[in-house]
């Protein structure tokens, strides 16, 4: 069996590459598949721990996590939509209406 | 009440008149003239008849008797009580008041009518009898005061009636103002004395702690032991009260000035009453008097003094009033001398005298006066007599020089007038020469200088008035308005009689002889325990002793002068005096005595230039200096320095650093730092929000990862 340390350290990395593409990218397409890179590498850490501490639960809970990141890409997806309408672009930086 | 004491009526003296002039007051206005006049004249009237109740009362019980009304005054260790002394002394001087005061109350009803006419202001009418009973009142307050201080109210009050009655025709006289400029020099002028005696009554509690007479007499003679200069500054602050009330030098000269108001307030007031309050006031304190010698002596010397010098100043008078004016200080200059000596019986007695005459001779003047406007009036409405007037000049009824040959005209007048002129020059047997005599008689055995002045005052008196009778009565008219005079109304003339009468019999109720000297007898209940205190009292027992066989020498000499007097007068006033109206114009003099005695006729005519002495020396002098205070003082000083550069500027530099630092740099620069504090923080906050989603993810993810290192590493 594959020690747990490999599947944390692997959703580790994962949620870091997300946390950054995030972070670094202009794209809000991009940003928005960061966000869902994030999101599955939490899942992957909830899966490897429910494993090692033979719990459903954690199994359970990624469900519902899959179940909030659909909705979160509908409604993400749609403001992105929105946006494209009527500002014609969709890098992030760009929105900076609420500059001081 | 026990038949015979009427003791407890004795506030009604003063209640009936202040009755009298309420309802004057209050119906006046709806009441006629002879309405206003009756309730007056009653009130004065049932006040004598009281004041004779008493009289009678003392008659059984001559020890008198002390009424309390009311406290009055309750503080600490001042007790003073309103409280009505009835004795000999003050019931003689309510009978005076009164019954002299009820006459002219009677002859004013006459006179006022034809002077509120003559004057054009009829509504002064109901005024005249206001203040008149407000008088009687008063001085009956004076007189029946148990305490310096209640006297000193009537004081006051009299004073006040007194100002109100000179100021009477307040727009007429000199310019227009002469009246009101006589009432203020009269009322400031007593102000000076009211000084005195408010020093002396404020003195007396200090030695006595009581302004009763009771008491402050019966502790006189232990204070006089201990400290005699009290009593003697008190009794000489009491006589520049006296010299005050009673005109005397030197506070004499608002008297004549007085004579501006209506010829029956000169009477009363200014001749019979108010002035004698001085006199009464010495009387009534003869306890401290005789324990002091040499206030004694000044009063006595101020008082011939007085009389001596006023005397000489009516001999050259022309105004009919004014040289009876100048004849009352003289008069009561020999009442002052008498109560000075600590012949106190006697000063009283001519005080008794002196107003039935005095009054008679003012009264009598004021009818000559009216008979004289008669006239005036009778030859302005008449066509050919008019043009005659034009050639007069301007007409001054009171003028003696404008008089003459009134005799034929006003018989009654005339008559009564002879009485009061031969009374006060002192011809046997009338009331002046028996009180006269009598001070001259105590004087040449207590004090001679003063036997010579009076006695020289006697000769003098004597001169001027047989100088008026003979200007104004004899020889022929020297005006139309003289010719056309004529005899007044019986509501004048009967109270001259009833005057005329008592100036005639007044001296015998008090006779020098054993068993006649009534008045003696009567007032000895009043100054009887005096004589038993003082130094005085055996000289003045001997002085009365021999009084009551009459002083021949004395007598003799006295009537011999006025005699003689009159004799030189009668040589310069039929027959020097009627030769030089023959003269032309240019070189007839208007009055012999101007030839005989040249620059001392002039001066007695000028008053000897004290009016114009105390312009210089006093009036002028005052105002230097309320000149020096109003220009210097106030307005340099206060206004222009004070005010301006102190006061002003100082504020002005205050505001300027109020305004300035502190408004401006203080307060509004905490304002306004605030608001720069807060645009300064928003501005250094604002650049947080650069609107780049990621700087603010950034932030979350820190946040995050600062919460999470917290929680591991805690």
């Amino acid at each position: 069996m594959v020690p747990i340390g490999y599947y944390v350290g692997l959703s580790a990395i994962l949620f870091t590459l997300g946390a950054l593409g995030v972070l670094i990218r202009r794209n809000a397409i991009v940003i928005f598949m960061s966000v869902e890179l994030m999101l599955n590498s939490a899942n992957l850490a909830f899966v490897a721990f429910a494993r090692w501490y033979d719990q459903l639960s954690g199994q359970i809970f990624v469900f519902f996590v899959m179940t909030v990141a659909a909705a979160e890409v509908a409604v993400g997806l749609a403001l992105i939509v929105a946006i494209f309408r009527t500002k014609h672009s969709i890098d992030v930086d760009q929105m900076s209406s609420l500059k001081g | 009440m026990v038949s015979g004491e009427f003791f407890n009526l004795v506030p009604w003296v003063v209640f009936i008149p202040v009755i009298g002039l309420l309802i004057n007051m209050v119906f006046g206005g709806r009441m006629g003239e002879k309405l206003i006049g009756a309730v007056a004249s009653l009130a004065a009237g049932l006040s004598f008849a009281v004041a004779v109740l008493l009289a009678i009362s003392l008659a059984g019980h001559p020890e008198g008797r002390v009424v309390h009304l009311a406290d009055w005054i309750v503080i600490g260790e001042l007790y003073l009580r309103w409280a009505f002394r009835v004795d000999t002394l003050s019931v003689t001087m309510m009978l005076v008041v009164s019954g002299v005061g009820t006459l002219i109350h009677i002859y004013a009803i006459g006179y006022m009518h034809e002077d509120v006419r003559h004057n054009g202001d009829e509504g002064r009418f109901r005024r005249f009898f206001v203040f008149l009973n407000l008088f009687i009142a008063m001085m009956m307050v004076l007189v029946s005061a148990d305490n310096y201080l209640m006297l000193f109210v009537g004081w006051e009050g009299v004073g006040l009636c007194s100002y109100l009655l000179i100021g009477f025709w307040y727009d007429k006289g000199q310019d227009g103002s002469g009246n009101a400029l006589a009432a203020k020099k009269a009322f400031i002028t007593n102000r000076i004395g009211d000084f005195g005696f408010l020093m002396a009554a404020l003195l007396m509690f200090g030695a006595f702690d009581s302004f009763d007479f009771e008491t402050v007499f019966a502790q006189a003679p232990a204070v006089a032991a201990s400290r005699p200069g009290v009593i003697l500054a008190m009794t000489l602050f009491m006589l520049l009260g006296v010299s005050g009330k009673s005109a005397q030098l030197p506070l004499y000269v608002w008297l004549p000035d007085a004579m501006a108001g209506p010829t029956p307030v000169s009477a009363l007031i200014h001749a019979a009453t108010m002035v004698t309050a001085g006199v009464y006031l010495v009387a009534r304190s003869h306890a401290l008097y005789t324990l002091s010698p040499a206030a004694q002596s000044a009063v006595a010397l101020v008082g011939g003094l007085t009389a001596l010098f006023a005397a000489t100043i009516a001999l050259g008078q022309f105004d009919i009033k004014k040289v009876l004016a100048y004849s009352t200080i003289s008069q009561l200059g020999f009442m002052v001398a008498a109560v000075g000596m600590g012949a106190f019986t006697a000063g009283m007695f001519h005080l008794v005298t002196h107003a039935f005459f005095k009054a008679l001779l003012f009264l009598s003047a004021g009818s000559v006066i009216l008979g004289m406007e008669a006239g005036h009036h009778h030859v302005e409405h008449d066509a050919v007599l008019k043009k005659k007037l034009k050639q007069e000049g301007h007409f001054d009824a009171q003028d003696m020089r404008n008089m003459g040959g009134l005799k034929e005209r006003m018989r009654l007048t005339y008559g009564v007038y002879l009485i009061g002129a031969l009374a006060l020059a002192g011809i046997v047997p009338l009331a002046g020469f028996w009180s006269k005599d009598e001070i001259l008689a105590e004087a040449a055995t207590l004090n001679l200088l003063v036997y010579g002045l009076l006695t020289l005052t006697a000769f003098l008196t004597a001169l001027y008035m047989g100088r008026q009778v003979f200007l104004v009565f004899w020889g022929e008219p020297r005006s139309e308005a003289a010719a056309h005079a004529g005899e007044n109304p019986p509501i004048i003339t009967a109270p001259l009689a009833v005057l005329a009468l008592l100036s005639v019999i007044g001296g015998f109720i008090n006779l020098p002889v054993r068993g006649w000297h009534y008045f003696e007898q009567w007032l000895a209940h009043s100054f009887g325990e005096a004589a038993a205190l003082g130094e005085a009292s055996a000289a003045g027992e001997a002085a009365s002793e021999a009084l009551l066989t009459l002083n021949w020498p004395v007598a003799i000499f006295s009537t011999l002068l006025a005699l003689s007097a009159i004799a030189l007068a009668w040589y310069l006033y039929r027959r020097v005096y009627p030769a030089q109206q023959r003269l032309p114009a240019a070189h007839r003099p208007d009055d012999p005595l101007r030839h005989l005695l040249g620059p001392v006729f002039s001066g007695m005519e000028r008053k000897w230039g004290v009016d114009e002495l105390y312009q210089l020396l006093i009036l002028d002098r005052y105002a230097d200096v309320s000149r020096f205070l109003a220009e210097v003082v106030d307005w340099r000083f206060w206004h222009d320095w004070f005010h301006d550069q102190i006061l002003a500027r100082g504020y002005h530099l205050a505001s300027r650093a109020l305004a300035g630092p502190v408004d401006l740099g203080v307060i509004d620069g905490a304002a306004n730092g605030l608001a720069r504090l807060t645009q300064w923080t928003a501005a250094q906050t604002r650049r947080l929000q650069t609107g780049y989603a990621r700087n603010y993810a950034l932030a979350v993810f820190a946040g995050m990862a600062a919460i999470l290192a917290y929680l591991i590493l805690q």
